[in-house]
């Protein structure tokens, strides 16, 4: 009772890396907080999966394995989860804010009526004195997050509905085995105690599930560029010092919503995390949902026309100047010095 | 075919991509009173879908639903001018301070009081938060289904839609009977731009509170062309449990706000010269940084 429960998602028959990171932190929360952590899988074809999460520390897991459970559905799935944690009431659920995780914590928050924060970029653990009504709150989930309005990050709690719950992007949390001998138990749910068949009302007529095409997790050196860059024209000229360098092309929000780049590209608190060995920031301010996605790359270049850009106070190069001028010049000699 | 009745939820946000230098204040936060009040963007989107929806079956409706302050009935006259039939401003105190799930109960609330439905659409995300969440809340306070990320729809009738998604690794085709709510992506079709002929019959259109400050010359107007009454309700015109509104009923709550402080790295200074430029490519070279 009143565990930790990550909800783990499934694709063709691997656990998400999402999920896995989860897992990671959902230990470490878990040891401070002295309690389980449990996991919850839902899919079909499932002997076996233990052997993907045990390493991780998990102690509970509890298993839904129906031909009808996967893929992914709203409300079967919503139904399993409100279902089962009616019945665990967990203190504390994680979910990947991924199609599927921001497409199920909504229903199950709203089912449960338990707080949901989105994209939280740090979770600890911690008090809460609430001075007007006198309670002290101990040990409850601190949701940490940029917010809008600047420069300044937020602490979401939720001091008296259960489960606190929180989306998490995927490369926020780093995954580490904690052991790969952990023996934890399976608890293999009876489905249809948990779901009726009128909620298998979707019907997936075709699934195309492709491998993104861009890889921006994996690039060891990125080229990003912002609203600063000024077209999908001169974006060009990121794309081609990508390939002079072996590198790989991302965005800030703002270059996706003015169209000088597609939407897997954007890099930030509710686009992709990256850890590169070099990030070149060209046309970009800094603003801390963008910070947020790229703060922890070994070396950063900030390519801006104005000195005073956010993003300079935590570049290791600062280059004052034009997107349009730097950039072909970068390519000029690095071919002229590899040759 | 009957036409269908659709309601899409709309919300009003400050332009966050606008945050230029001069809505900064000297300690680093927005002030968002500089900034513009927009419709959020993939709000157009969904109703773009309605409004596809409305040119494939004649007799379908669509009410545009918004909870915010008197201001955002600028977004409901945005939608009539584009071609939705009517608006619900749902605005009250009572409301403020909400987090999701409060905004949720409060809209589901208020589309119980508008009654029957075929469709509820909403865009996927607000660009204040990004977080995807009222859509969802919606459907589950109504019991009926969702299909999320929606980029196209590729049939639809009185009983059944047929939906092209997109998800973050592909697309996948799902059919759902009505009613169900659908949260629209931004990589939907555009929204259409304001009919003229529209904007000259919808332009007066004002909400009562909005009424009471019009020129009196227009006054008469209100009763000889009722569809210029933008319906607005305040927490009295819909039933509700005081605990699950606004502050309250909020489940979430802030802790604190820090302002984060950078810690200014030692940077090299680089000019946009040759030399310097060159300079710098031959030190990443050297240092495996890159090459
Ligand atoms: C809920 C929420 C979530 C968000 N999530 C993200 C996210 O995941 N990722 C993200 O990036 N943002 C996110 N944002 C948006 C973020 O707050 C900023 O608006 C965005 O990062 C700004 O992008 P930008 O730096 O490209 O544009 P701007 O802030 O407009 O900056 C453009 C920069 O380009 C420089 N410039 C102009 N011309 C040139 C030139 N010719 N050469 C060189 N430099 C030039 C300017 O000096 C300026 O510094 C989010 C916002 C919200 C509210």
């Amino acid at each position: 009772m009143n565990n930790l429960f990550v909800y783990c998602e499934i694709e063709d028959g691997a656990v998400a890396e999402v999920s896995l990171e989860l897992l990671t932190k959902g230990r470490k929360l878990a040891d401070s907080l002295k309690c389980k952590l449990e996991a919850v899988v839902l899919g079909s074809n499932l002997q076996g999966i233990e052997k993907q999460l045990f390493p991780y520390g998990v102690d509970v897991l509890h298993v839904a394995d129906d031909p009808r459970l996967y893929p992914y559905q709203t409300l079967p799935h919503t139904s399993v989860v409100v279902k089962l944690f009616e019945a665990e009431k967990p203190q504390i659920a994680l979910m990947g804010a991924t199609s599927i995780g921001r497409d199920l914590g909504p229903r199950v928050s709203s089912a449960l009526h338990s707080g949901l924060t989105a994209d939280c970029t740090s979770l600890e653990i911690g008090d809460h004195e609430d001075k007007k009504a006198g309670v002290t709150y101990k040990d409850l989930l601190y949701q940490i997050r940029p917010a809008f309005g600047g420069n300044i990050i937020a602490t979401i709690i939720n001091p008296d509905c259960r489960p606190q719950m929180a989306t998490v992007r995927e490369g926020v949390m780093k995954k580490e085995i904690l052991d790969e001998n952990y023996k934890g138990e399976v608890k293999y749910l009876d489905v249809n105690q948990f779901v009726s068949p009128e909620e298998f009302v979707v019907e997936i007529i075709e699934r195309h599930i492709e491998q993104s095409k861009v890889n921006l997790k994996g690039a060891p050196i990125i080229v990003a560029g912002g609203y600063g860059v000024g077209s999908r024209e001169n974006f060009s000229l990121l794309y081609e010092l990508a390939e002079v360098l072996g590198g790989e092309v991302g965005a800030s929000r703002a270059a996706v919503d003015a169209g000088y780049a597609g939407h897997e590209r954007q890099i930030g608190q509710t686009g992709i995390t990256v850890r590169p060995k070099l990030y070149i920031a060209c046309g970009i301010s800094g603003q801390i949902q963008h910070r947020a996605g790229m703060e922890e790359s070994a070396q950063i270049i900030a390519i801006n026309t104005d000195p005073e850009a956010p993003i300079n106070a935590i570049a290791d190069y600062v280059i004052t100047g034009d997107v349009a001028e730097v950039i072909p010049k970068m390519i000029r000699y690095y071919r002229k010095n590899t040759k | 075919m009957r036409g269908l009745k659709i309601i899409v939820l709309a919300k009003q946000v400050p332009d966050t991509r606008n945050v230029g230098k001069d809505a900064m204040k000297a300690d680093g936060t927005v002030n968002r009173a500089a900034l513009p009040a927009i419709f959020n963007p993939e709000d157009l989107n969904a109703l773009e879908q309605a409004l596809w929806i409305k040119d494939n079956i004649p007799g379908t409706t669509i009410t545009l639903l918004t909870m915010g302050p008197g201001r955002a009935a600028d977004i409901i006259r945005e939608g009539m001018f584009r071609g939705a039939d009517d608006g619900v401003l749902l605005s009250d105190r009572a409301f403020a301070g909400s987090d999701t799930l409060a905004t949720s109960y409060a809209l589901s609330q208020a589309i119980r009081r508008i009654g029957e439905f075929d469709i509820i659409i909403a865009g996927r995300q607000a660009i204040d938060g990004d977080t995807a969440q009222v859509g969802p809340q919606v459907a589950e306070k109504l019991k009926i289904p969702q299909l999320t990320y929606v980029e196209e729809i590729k049939s639809v009738d009185e009983s059944r839609i047929v939906v092209k998604r997109r998800l973050e690794r592909g697309v996948e085709q799902a059919a759902c009977n009505l009613p169900l709510v659908l949260t629209v992506n931004g990589t939907a079709a555009e929204c259409r731009a304001r009919n003229a002929r529209l904007l000259m019959k919808y332009k007066h259109a004002r909400t009562v509170s909005e009424m009471q400050s019009a020129n009196e010359d227009y006054l008469h107007l209100y009763n000889d062309r009722p569809y210029l009454n933008i319906t607005e309700w305040s927490v009295n015109d819909i039933e509700s449990d005081p605990s699950q509104l606004g502050l309250n009923g909020s489940p979430t709550k802030v802790k604190k706000i820090d302002n984060v402080v950078l810690q200014a790295k030692e940077s090299r200074m680089i000019s946009s010269s040759d030399e310097d430029i060159e300079e710098l490519m031959v030190e990443l070279i050297s240092s495996h940084a890159i090459g």
